[in-house]
């Protein structure tokens, strides 16, 4: 919403959603974009400082908390933030026993940290859309930025990087332990020889294989999809406010509920992604013949 | 929807948090929980052992409490009997001592009494010799005082 751009509604969302991108510009070198198109024209090596600083703060925030529990903890009677802390291992540790019947480490911390790291990035979506931006555009105004070009997501699950990135990670492990339990010749049997035996060999590695690649992205863009369309609806409701009074009003209402109703998405998009990544490396330690 | 730098930060993050929650954060906290659900269990055997415990304690008190009512009433029974025996005992004691005394006394009063009469009869003697004596100055006749003179020996 520059000089150039006028304070339409277009503008304003595209500003929201637009990443605050750190990369070499083919024309403007080494700088933040300016805006999606620049971003854009950064191509891969750019890097969203906001996605990674509000993920990487929120993840730390993640771990120094439970970290803190862990070194206090006692079999005694627990404090607050064990009690808490305890009622959230547990109920992924009942997850991961249910839905996950081979013997691997690994899986219950993974499982804790997505819920635990995916549901606070999600929450980030019930801070008033404009807050953050805008008191980031003030304070970068003092260094004498133009605020218009300050762009600010401040919740990491509406890029698709962050939600790629889980996924991509979760389905290299898919992959690993295919490979570790099932053997190179297991694996590569299931993929060829199911459902339909030697002779249907083309049409099972087909099959078998979209199921496979279907399972990351399915991952990914299920939380992707969730969030940025929840944020937009956010973003579109807050364009009411600028429409007088009774729409404003209006918009505060819409607000409000859109709001409790998303505190269920923002917690429901965490657990699937969780209970989905436990399952699929469940299927992935199946060897069955 | 551009793909950047970011998906490969964004996997490493998630990895390095993963790692240390693998590490530091999940094994602690399931430790405590199954340390506490452990001691739980302990706790609640020791209740139970502790109940059985007193149960049986309370049963051996009541035993003992039994044997020794049991011993206080034969005590007690005993310490009547010999009680009664010896009252019975000194009743016996008594009679016999008080015969004895009487007996004693009796005795002594015959003593006394004989004494006293020998002593009589002595003074009787000497007076009935001397009022012999005074009758014989005057004049003795046997035959007609000898009636007296017996008359008067019998009367002591």
């Amino acid at each position: 919403m520059s000089t150039a751009e006028t304070l339409t509604a277009q503008g304003y969302i595209q500003h929201h959603l637009t990443n605050l991108t750190l990369g070499v510009h083919p024309e403007h070198g080494l700088g933040f974009a300016h805006n999606a198109q620049g971003a854009a024209e950064m191509g891969f090596w750019a890097i969203n400082v906001d996605t990674m600083f509000f993920s990487i703060l929120l993840g730390w925030l993640f771990v120094r908390f439970f970290r803190g529990v862990a070194e206090q903890a006692t079999a005694g009677i627990p404090g607050p933030a064990q009690n808490f802390a305890e009622w959230i291992v547990e109920f992924i540790d009942e997850n991961v026993r249910g839905s996950f019947t081979g013997k691997n480490p690994l899986v219950a911390p993974l499982a804790l940290t997505i819920f635990v790291w995916v549901f606070m990035m999600n929450l980030m979506d019930l801070i008033p859309v404009d807050l953050l931006p805008w008191l980031f555009g003030q304070s970068m105004a003092i260094f004498g930025a133009d605020p218009h070009h300050v762009f600010l997501r401040v919740v990491p699950t509406t890029d698709p990087n962050t939600t790629f990135a889980l996924a991509l990670v979760v389905f290299g492990m898919v992959l690993y332990y295919s490979f570790k339990m099932k053997g190179v010749f297991g694996f590569l049997g299931e993929l060829s020889l199911q459902p339909f035996g030697v002779w249907g060999m083309p049409a099972n590695l087909i099959l078998e294989g979209i199921s496979l690649l279907s399972k990351p992205v399915s991952l990914a863009l299920r939380l992707f999809g969730n969030m940025y369309a929840g944020e937009m609806i956010f973003i579109l409701i807050a364009l009411m406010f600028g429409g007088g009074w009774a729409l404003g009003l209006t918009a505060g209402a819409l607000q409000f509920v859109w709001a409790v109703f998303h505190i269920l998405i923002i917690t429901l998009q965490a657990f699937i992604f969780m209970v989905l990544t436990v399952v699929y490396l469940d299927m992935a330690h199946q060897t069955h013949h | 929807m551009n793909f950047n730098l970011t998906l490969i930060g964004q996997m490493i993050s998630f990895g390095v948090f993963v790692w240390f929650t693998m590490t530091y954060v999940w094994t602690p906290i399931v430790k405590a929980l199954s340390d506490r659900k452990a001691k739980i269990a302990e706790g609640l055997a020791a209740a139970e052992r502790g109940h059985q415990e007193k149960s049986l304690g309370e049963q051996r008190a009541q035993e003992v409490l039994n044997t020794a009512k049991a011993q206080a009433t034969e005590i007690l029974s005993q310490a009547q009997k010999r009680a009664g025996e010896i009252v019975e005992e000194s009743k016996v004691d008594a009679r016999s001592e008080g015969q004895r005394l009487i007996a004693a006394a009796q005795a002594e009063i015959e003593r006394e009494t004989n004494r006293a009469r020998e002593e009589l009869r002595e003074k009787v003697a000497t007076l009935a010799v001397a009022a012999a004596e005074k009758i014989l100055k005057k004049e003795i006749d046997v035959r007609a005082h000898q009636s007296l003179v017996d008359d008067f020996a019998r009367q002591i």
